[in-house]
């Protein structure tokens, strides 16, 4: 196969090309350049294509760049300003996965030429009864499996993971055995297009108006202030100025208003919920029949949770089209045809596209905007059904 | 064999220039400021190669100033004249980066305005534009012979006359780097007070280039040192470097006509076959006149970055615009001043030719560019496709 390697200058994904050319796959690497703007971490710098490249020479294989600024902006920046002007949290690293790379990079490589594409995310691609299914990656703590669910059948039948079945130390070992310069490089974290110095409020302040806003109890009562409403996020505990004398017992946001101006503060009681909207959803191979237990992931590094699933009633046209690119923008939609008509799994039929996950166990309100993800039910709870956005 | 259509971006080092400098990398070693018959060696064949260079861009032996390179003469330009007496900088819009950024370095240091002046669709600096940025308190203007992406040639006897007329306390510099295998400098940049150039462009070595004077002009030095180039430059000669660019220069200077004409020729072969080849294909600032190694292309539909590794695969290695500091490509600060649209500077293809160009290349290059294009609006190439070929 010949096989085109996401390469960030990042010890995972230098791994990965050296897998694929150690299995006897034709292989090249490529780099996306994404931010044009100042970072002082992840995957856009300079030094990082450098790495990159260093690896790519070290391997003997050919290296690439690819100008993806424009993609970047209006894809994954301008929705993160717009979710954070709405109250909502987003998540960029989703957001970049659907869009640059597994769409515009896969594209981009199919284009020139390869059979496939391949990145350094912990998770697993797998084949079972004619499905490609996406698993959790081999090492619990790094597992990435939750930022990758947006997959569809036609992404998956086109990609490698090879790291998914390592510990980031295998990897690292790995790495320093082959003697690539990336061996000891720090994990990347964080939203790479803000930079650390500066800040996310002050990335916002440059891009949308941020203003006041009234913190209040669940009572109505009026319990102080914050300079920026829009950067409050649902379960948030600090930097709310609450002080521990007027306000002694645990306080955390659990709703912001916009229209209002206000952000409703309770205590981790009020923060839970016994069940979790999700809008937007894409499905791995075909939605799980209304009723269907389940696992699910409200956090990137949450603990998954026994659920049950529960179809909203949509219309087949605003489906999800499961042989298609991934969901670009998802209709969340409330029709009238019932989620049994495309049940069962059934790949490339219509899906459905929002619905209602019902816990177990009462969980903390994930923040509008992060992404629920959705498990097979245990033992089977590594494979990974499909996700969305928390509503 | 890969087609090379990259000569703007370095053309391969000729054999007169490999011969010339092969002594200096061996026995002759010697540092020409030295006090003995090793430097004395050294020291005669800088004077001799002085001499060539002086006599090609029409300036006297000492009027010459080696540098590292066509950035550092075209920096040393820019920098050298705002340190030495500041005032305003006027620059045209499609510069190289190496003028264009000089000239945003000299405001940023607070030595004079920059003011980029404009072009039009045809790539050619708007004179009219050049006239209200012209007054007294200019001090440098700073137009190119040749551009390095399309290849239009620029209308610099009539920028010396508006300055003369506008600003007559100005000087001007052209950066000569991408006209000199084609034209005679010394009578087409007679207008120019300072002329830059880069040896790798015409045959010589990378890493070595000039700036000429053509009157006095009082520079401060980029870079502080020994008293070399009469203190305007200093540190220790390339002095095979510098053997090699006379070496290439004269050898250049020689053929030009020659191959001027025959390069020439192939360029309109391949210009319009491609033209005629690719639907959607439009040449840029069409019926200017260009230098005689420059086709360049906007294509519809097309990103040059899937379109050049495509072609590096046929085996045609060709450029788009500039690249950025990571390799990434960038729409063309030159197209986008001409007034294309950023989609249409990402579809932007430049095959440029030069001395050692053959029919074969043109042949390979008007088989192969149609049909990556052809592979890339189809939707992509099969893996079959690529293994059989």
């Amino acid at each position: 196969m010949r096989v085109l390697v996401a390469m960030s200058g990042g010890v995972d994904s230098s791994v990965a090309a050296a897998l694929l050319l150690r299995d006897g796959h034709q292989v090249s690497g490529a780099t996306m350049k994404l931010w044009g703007g100042p970072s002082d971490t992840g995957c856009c710098s300079v030094a990082d294509v450098e790495d990159a490249r260093r690896v790519c020479q070290q391997l003997g294989i050919e290296h690439h760049v690819f100008n993806f600024t424009r993609e970047f902006e209006r894809d994954v920046v301008g929705p993160y300003v717009s979710a954070h002007a709405q109250a909502l949290t987003p998540n960029p690293c989703v957001a970049c996965n659907a869009h640059l790379k597994f769409d515009r990079f896969l594209d981009r490589a199919l284009l020139v030429g390869f059979d496939a594409i391949a990145t350094g995310h912990h998770a697993r691609v797998a084949n079972t009864g004619g499905a490609w299914r996406l698993r959790r990656g081999r090492d619990a703590a790094k597992d990435q499996s939750y930022v990758l669910y947006m997959l569809g059948q036609a992404q998956l039948e086109r990609l490698y993971l090879p790291v998914g079945d390592m510990t980031k130390q295998e990897v690292r070992s790995l790495a320093g055995e082959l003697g690539l310069r990336t061996a000891a490089k720090p994990d990347s974290q964080d939203v790479c297009f803000v930079s650390k110095v500066a800040g996310r409020e002050s990335f916002l302040r440059g891009r949308m108006p941020l203003g006041p806003g009234r913190l209040v109890a669940t009572t109505g009562e009026d319990i102080g202030q914050v300079d920026a409403l829009e950067l409050l996020t649902v379960g948030q505990r600090r930097g709310l100025g609450l002080s521990a004398r007027t306000v002694p017992e645990r306080r955390f946001v659990v709703g912001v208003d916009l229209l209002s101006r206000t952000a409703t503060v309770g205590s981790l009681d009020e923060l839970l919920v016994g069940s979790v909207q999700v809008g937007d959803i894409c499905w791995s191979a075909g939605p799980p029949p209304s009723g269907a237990p389940l696992e699910v992931q409200l956090s990137a590094h949450g603990r998954p949770m026994a659920a049950r699933w529960e179809a909203a009633c949509t219309t087949a046209t605003e489906g999800v089209p499961l042989s298609g690119g991934p969901v670009k923008a998802g209709a969340v939609s409330a029709g009238t045809v019932s989620a049994g008509a495309v049940g069962a799994g059934a790949v490339g039929a219509g899906a459905v596209s929002a619905g209602t996950v019902v816990l177990e166990v009462p969980a903390r309100r994930p923040a509008p905007g992060q992404a629920v993800v959705l498990y097979a039910p245990s033992p089977d709870g590594d494979s990974v059904l499909g996700g969305g956005t928390a509503l | 064999m890969s087609a090379y259509f990259d000569h703007a971006a370095t053309t391969p080092l000729r054999g007169e220039a490999r011969d010339a400098m092969e002594p200096w990398l061996g026995d002759r070693f010697g540092n020409p400021s030295g006090a003995h018959s090793v430097a004395r060696a050294a020291r005669g064949a800088l004077d001799e190669a002085r001499d060539v260079i002086a006599a090609v861009l029409g300036t006297a032996p000492g009027d010459v100033v080696f540098t590292a390179g066509g950035t550092e003469a075209a920096n040393l330009a820019v920098l050298g004249r705002a340190h030495a007496a500041p005032g305003a900088v006027v620059v045209s819009a499609i510069e190289h980066h190496a003028v264009l950024n000089a000239a945003l370095a000299a405001e940023r240091y607070g030595l004079g305005e920059a003011r980029v002046v404009p072009v039009g669709k045809d790539g050619l600096v708007d004179l009219e534009a050049l006239a209200r940025a012209l007054d007294k308190s200019v001090s440098l203007v700073s137009v190119q012979l040749v551009n390095n992406e399309v290849g239009t040639l620029q209308p610099l006897a009539a920028v010396a006359r508006l300055v003369r007329r506008r600003a007559p306390g100005a000087v001007v510099h052209t950066d000569a780097v991408q006209a000199v295998p084609w034209y005679d400098i010394a009578d087409l940049g007679a207008g120019a007070d300072m002329v830059s150039i880069s040896a790798h462009k015409f045959g010589g070595p990378q890493g070595t280039g000039a700036l000429a004077f053509r009157r006095k002009i009082s520079l401060e030095p980029l870079i502080f040192g020994g008293p070399q180039e009469r203190e305007r430059r200093a540190g220790t000669h390339n002095v095979a470097g510098v053997v090699g660019m006379a070496a290439a220069l004269r050898a250049t200077v020689e053929e030009m006509e020659v191959v001027a004409r025959r390069v020439k020729a192939l360029r309109d072969t391949l210009c319009a076959g491609l033209l005629g080849a690719i639907p959607g294909a439009h040449e840029t600032a069409p019926g200017q006149e260009k230098a005689p190694g420059y086709c360049h292309l906007v294509i519809e539909g097309i990103e040059s970055e899937a379109l050049l590794m495509v072609l590096d695969g046929f085996g045609v290695a060709a450029s788009a615009g500039s690249a950025c500091a990571s390799g990434a490509m960038e729409p063309s600060h030159v197209l986008t001043a001409m007034g294309y649209s950023e989609r249409e500077a990402m579809g932007a293809l430049r095959l440029t030719l030069g001395h050692t160009t053959s029919a074969q290349d043109v042949d390979k290059g008007l088989r192969e560019v149609p049909l990556a294009v052809q592979a890339l609006r189809s939707g992509g190439l099969a893996s079959e496709q690529a293994g059989s070929r």
